[in-house]
């Protein structure tokens, strides 16, 4: 049987922002089913990769390819795209005048023209799956941290992304609260999910990635299996990965 | 010299200052739903990309801002005047005060609109939400809910200013003093009462937009914050 093509590809992918060089010839491939963990230091360009990949910016050349559709096309159908990706932030950005309910329901009432009372029983699944069945009606503001970003990555999971990307999404919480996403995003890994993970939460990478693909400096200095992050071949991620555990 | 108040005869002619509320308010009313209208529509097209566009909608702010809200009037009724239409004092009254209001809408929204963090935009993009859905949803309610107190107390003070354009004789209530203090005499007594029927008109309306808020905006009466 022919091999099944990646979810997502990025192949020799260049970006700027002005004159600074971002992304440097970034190629990585995530197949069906494949957890990614992009890892490196502040300003090495994970962000921007993720960025790409749901076209919140536009490359210079090179190509990116999510799901059979090319990203970098002129006229892609950004709306078709992003109901293919789902993607959480470091900030949760909830959307703070809705319930936890509301937020959830948004996108699939007006997007997938859902009725509501049958978003509001999605919207109870997808927050039971990250333990929040509680905080239905519940405003963000009466949420700590921990439990903003489970019911964001909910929001995500309610449009039944093929592909979920998470930025950092347990940096701006405290120690305690970290854990509890972490285990909301291994569950998913078991479920199958197909992930692209960047974080500084070495032994959650560790138990997690399928692939580690370590940037540095724009480009992907080394890749392989999770084992890279004990046994790294180059002298950057032994620092890296010395020094961020 | 002593005070000699005598209210009777003012009071007589309470009918008379129930038709010039009436008409404040019906005046104010008319010109916040279309004020509010163009303001929020001129606040979208301060930041639109188009040069133009941005660049009109700066310059009504502007030269709103800074003219006389009595010249203002004058110039739509004389203007429409000479472009050989007749509107009833009411009608340009109305339209007068709405211009009037929209520019200080468009500042208090934009305001508003800048208040949105653009992460709340970028997520909700990445939700695929459409353009419009965006705006809807997370850009224009929650930028009136955040603005919403200066935004009613920009109205009532432009019910308050609707009293000037008794100057082109729309019949609302100080218009109607006018009238009254010159029918009997009793200027001081007159315009007493009227000033009493400012307050009630204002506390009327401020309730009315704290119940309004209360509908509009669930959050602040579950969590109790105030407007
Ligand atoms: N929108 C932007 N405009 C200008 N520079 C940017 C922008 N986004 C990111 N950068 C710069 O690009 C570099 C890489 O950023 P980023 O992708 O966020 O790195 P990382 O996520 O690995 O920390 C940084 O130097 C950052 O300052
Ligand atoms: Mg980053």
């Amino acid at each position: 049987m022919m091999q099944e093509s990646p979810l997502v590809v990025l192949d020799r992918v260049y970006k700027s922002f002005g004159a600074l060089k971002v992304l440097d010839g970034v190629s990585f491939s995530v197949g069906r089913g494949d957890v990614l963990v992009l890892i490196g230091r502040s300003g090495s360009g994970k962000s921007t990769a993720l960025r790409c990949i749901d076209r919140f910016e536009k490359i210079d050349s090179g190509e990116i390819h999510v799901c059979g559709r090319r990203v970098d096309a002129p006229d892609i159908d950004l709306r078709a795209l992003r109901q293919d990706v789902g993607i959480v932030f470091q900030s949760y950005n909830l959307f703070p005048h809705l319930t936890i309910a509301q937020n959830i329901m948004l996108a699939p009432v007006s997007v997938k023209g859902m009725h509501k009372a049958a978003a509001r029983e999605l919207a109870a699944t997808m927050l039971a799956k990250v333990g929040l069945s509680e905080k239905l009606d519940a405003y963000p503001e009466q949420l700590s941290g921990g439990q903003q970003q489970r019911a964001a990555i909910a929001r995500s999971l309610a449009m039944q992304p093929k592909v979920m990307l998470f930025d950092e999404v347990t940096s701006a919480l405290d120690p305690q609260l970290t854990g509890e996403v972490l285990k909301v995003i291994e569950a998913l890994a078991a479920d199958g999910m197909t992930m692209v993970i960047v974080t500084h939460e070495m032994g959650f990478a560790r138990g997690i990635a399928r692939h580690v693909v370590f940037m540095h400096e724009g480009k992907v200095h080394e890749a392989g299996t999770a084992s890279i992050l004990t046994t790294p071949a180059t002298p950057e991620l032994a620092q890296f990965v010395g020094t961020g555990l | 010299m002593g005070l000699n108040l005598d209210f009777s005869v003012v009071l007589e002619r309470w009918p008379l200052f129930l038709d010039g509320a009436v008409m404040t308010l019906e005046l104010a009313f008319m010109a916040i739903l279309i004020g509010g209208a163009v303001g929020t529509l001129c606040a979208v097209g301060r930041g639109s990309s188009n040069r133009f566009i941005a660049a009109l909608c700066a310059g009504y702010v502007e030269a709103i801002r800074n003219t006389p809200l009595l010249v203002q009037i004058f110039l739509v009724y004389f203007g429409l005047a000479s472009i050989g239409f007749k509107f009833s004092a009411f009608s340009v009254a109305a339209v007068a005060l709405a211009i009037n209001v929209g520019a200080y809408t468009a500042e208090i929204m934009r305001a508003g609109f800048e208040s949105i963090p653009t992460g709340q935009i970028e997520a909700a993009e990445g939700l695929a939400l459409s353009r419009v859905q965006v705006y809807w949803h997370v850009i224009l309610l929650p930028a009136i809910e955040k603005v919403y107190p200066s935004l009613t107390s920009q109205f009532v003070l432009l019910m308050l200013a609707s009293s000037v354009t008794s100057q082109i004789s729309a019949e609302e209530l100080t218009a109607v003093a006018n009238y009254v203090q010159s029918d009997t005499y009793r200027a001081f007594e007159t315009y007493i009462l009227v000033a009493l029927c400012y307050v009630v008109l204002s506390l009327v309306l401020r309730a009315a937009f704290w119940a309004l808020g209360l509908i509009l905006f669930p959050r602040r009466r579950r969590l109790g914050t105030s407007l």
